[in-house]
């Protein structure tokens, strides 16, 4: 198996934190990218291990879809859904303006 | 007479017999907390007027003559990111400190039928990311055997509260080891149940396929009641568990008799904190003279289990997370557009190391990693959970050390995130292949910081986790030391 531990790139970080929009400060960008190094060298450990006739593995449970009968049936009262929206208006989430005029 | 320092078992029993009420016990625990939380710090909240309200209204009910439940009227604390309905639930986040929950989580909905006394919600490592409860927004909680060591965490309050005396029992959550090593760090005794065993409807989410609750309790007593009163089927939750819930108490017996332990190689190696080696080699010499067979088995896919855990953990976790977008619940900060009021929210409101895992997850799902990371993950994590498999086909239990070491001192890892994710060698694996775990005390060391002894089952085995543990417990006497918490 090859490693595929390769240097962390400032553009991939940069990239990354676009895609969870979350900034990273430029002076903390240093200190993200040494800490995402270390951290792939010691999973690349993984690299080592032969998996080629191995299925992945993402639930322990043998996970399919429950369905039930699509019945009206209670829901939570719409004052106590917004009750923790950061902005509402008229019984809806407030956001700021994605479409222009 | 004190009483914020007996099981509940003990409390239960007292109040069955009238000797003590409900409001004089929660007021005994309340002026515990009072002692206490000053240098322990485990909650966020402390729900003092509805705690002795609900005190009152079990003791009508004892008064009455209704027939009283386990907890009834006994005082326990919530892990911060269990929903409760009119309730803050913060997770010990920014992003959720005026988060005020619509609804009950399953568990707490299951629990209110035995009607036991809410003191408050526990403090944890933000979203709990984390091992020492240093990742709260909040304050970090202080380990009550010495307030200059980490509780362990995620569920740091849950454990150091139950430790202190300012709750009787607490629940958690463990993602990763998040109940089993606080209690290990706290020397009381925490379950992480098999994945699907409890409800996780209203557990604010962080890892789904690895999530559980589970119960911080005094003893293996309380542990199996409080397991039995959250465990079960829940339609809100479609991986819970379909399998009928035994009658835990039947487990308390004193039994081991025949009953075949697997110790595996790979977790006694070289380096291992000596103080912890003989604590856990003399407990199993203990069961094997019970009339346990031991034998060493080999789990080879250990080595491998923290980095697997790392990827999928926060894989799950920056999906999860994702929810968090200043729209329909939690804190928003305003930008220009949209896409600015989402990235400065989450900038704003998230700390380091729930921003670190984001960042991780994001890394390993993106285009040109996935298949080098996530999925690579995914298939150790097969072999890691055949490792079990296998093992249990030759033993019922495995017993292991809980963690590494006793209780580090509070800043000693925080600057260095892979060191702290290390600690987590023994725990991981379990959630990582769905398995029952508990932690008990087993010891303590030089320094008087507890040592926490791990029991890992079969899935869906809990009873036979909790028989080995209470036949344990009963031969010793650590779980019966408290905390001397100075004032």
């Amino acid at each position: 198996m090859v490693s595929i531990v390769a240097k962390v790139s400032k553009e991939d970080l940069e990239m990354v934190a676009v895609l969870s929009r979350l900034e990273v400060p430029e002076q903390d960008k240093e200190k993200h990218l040494r800490q995402l190094d270390s951290f792939l060298q010691y999973v690349d450990n993984l690299s080592t291990v032969n998996t080629d006739t191995v299925e992945p593995l993402a639930h322990v449970l043998p996970i399919h879809n429950v369905f039930r009968e699509d019945e009206v049936r209670p829901s939570l009262d719409r004052e106590l859904a917004l009750s923790n929206a950061p902005l509402k208006e008229d019984g809806y989430f407030k956001v700021p303006k994605i479409l222009e005029d | 007479m004190r009483l914020y320092n007996k099981s509940a078992h003990e409390l239960h029993d007292l109040l069955v017999k009238k000797e003590i009420s409900s409001v004089e016990l929660t007021k005994d625990v309340l002026a515990r907390l009072d002692e206490t939380e000053n240098n322990i710090q485990a909650y966020i909240d402390v729900t003092r007027e509805t705690a002795l309200q609900e005190a009152e209204k079990a003791d009508k009910n004892i008064a009455a003559g209704e027939a009283i439940s386990y907890f009834e009227g006994i005082p326990g604390a919530i892990k911060d990111n269990i929903c409760t309905k009119g309730v803050k639930t913060t997770c010990a986040s920014r992003m959720l400190e005026n988060f005020v929950p619509p609804y009950n989580a399953t568990v707490m909905e299951k629990l209110q039928t035995e009607r036991p006394v809410i003191l408050g919600k526990a403090n944890m490592d933000e979203f709990a990311m984390g091992g020492s409860t240093e990742n709260s927004a909040f304050h970090p909680t202080h380990n009550p055997w010495n307030a200059d060591c980490v509780p362990g965490g995620s569920s740091g309050g849950s454990a150091a509260a139950v430790a202190a005396g300012s709750a009787i029992w607490a629940l958690g959550s463990d993602t990763g080891g998040s109940i089993r090593q606080p209690a290990s760090f706290c020397g009381v005794v925490g379950m992480k149940p098999t994945y699907g065993r409890v409800s996780r409807y209203g557990l604010v989410a962080f890892a789904s396929s690895l999530d559980q609750i589970g119960p911080l309790t005094r003893d293996v007593t309380d542990c199996a009641h409080l397991l039995q009163a959250i465990a079960g089927n829940d339609k809100y939750d479609s991986t819970s568990s379909a399998s009928e819930v035994p009658d835990y108490t039947k487990s308390l017996v004193e039994d081991v008799k025949g009953l075949k332990i697997g110790i595996p190689k790979e977790f006694f190696v070289k380096g291992m904190d000596a103080e912890v080696e003989t604590a856990v080699r003399d407990a199993i010499r203990k069961l094997e003279s019970l009339g346990a067979n031991v034998q060493e088995i080999s789990l080879p896919h250990t080595e491998y289990a923290i980095s697997v855990y790392y990827l999928i953990a926060p894989a799950e976790a920056a999906t999860n997370l994702e929810r968090y977008d200043g729209v329909s619940y939690g804190a928003r900060v305003d930008g220009v557009d949209v896409v600015d009021m989402m990235t400065k929210t989450r900038s704003e409101k998230f700390g380091e190391e729930v921003k670190r895992r984001i960042l991780i997850g994001n890394y390993a799902l993106s285009a040109g990693y996935y298949d080098a990371y996530y999925l690579k993950a995914l298939k150790v994590r097969r072999l890691i959970k055949e490792d079990y498999d296998k093992a249990f086909g030759q033993v019922d239990v495995i017993v292991t050390p809980t963690a590494p070491t006793p209780a580090y001192k509070i800043g000693e890892m925080s600057n260095d995130p892979l060191k702290m994710y290390l600690q987590d060698i023994y725990t991981v694996p379990l959630n990582l292949a769905g398995l029952p775990g508990i932690s008990l005390p087993c010891g303590y060391s030089g320094q008087k910081l507890p040592i926490g002894l791990q029991i890992i089952g079969k899935p869906l085995d809990e009873a036979t986790v909790l028989r080995t543990a209470y036949t344990y417990e009963q031969s010793q006497s650590f779980h019966k030391e408290m905390a001397e918490v100075k004032a």
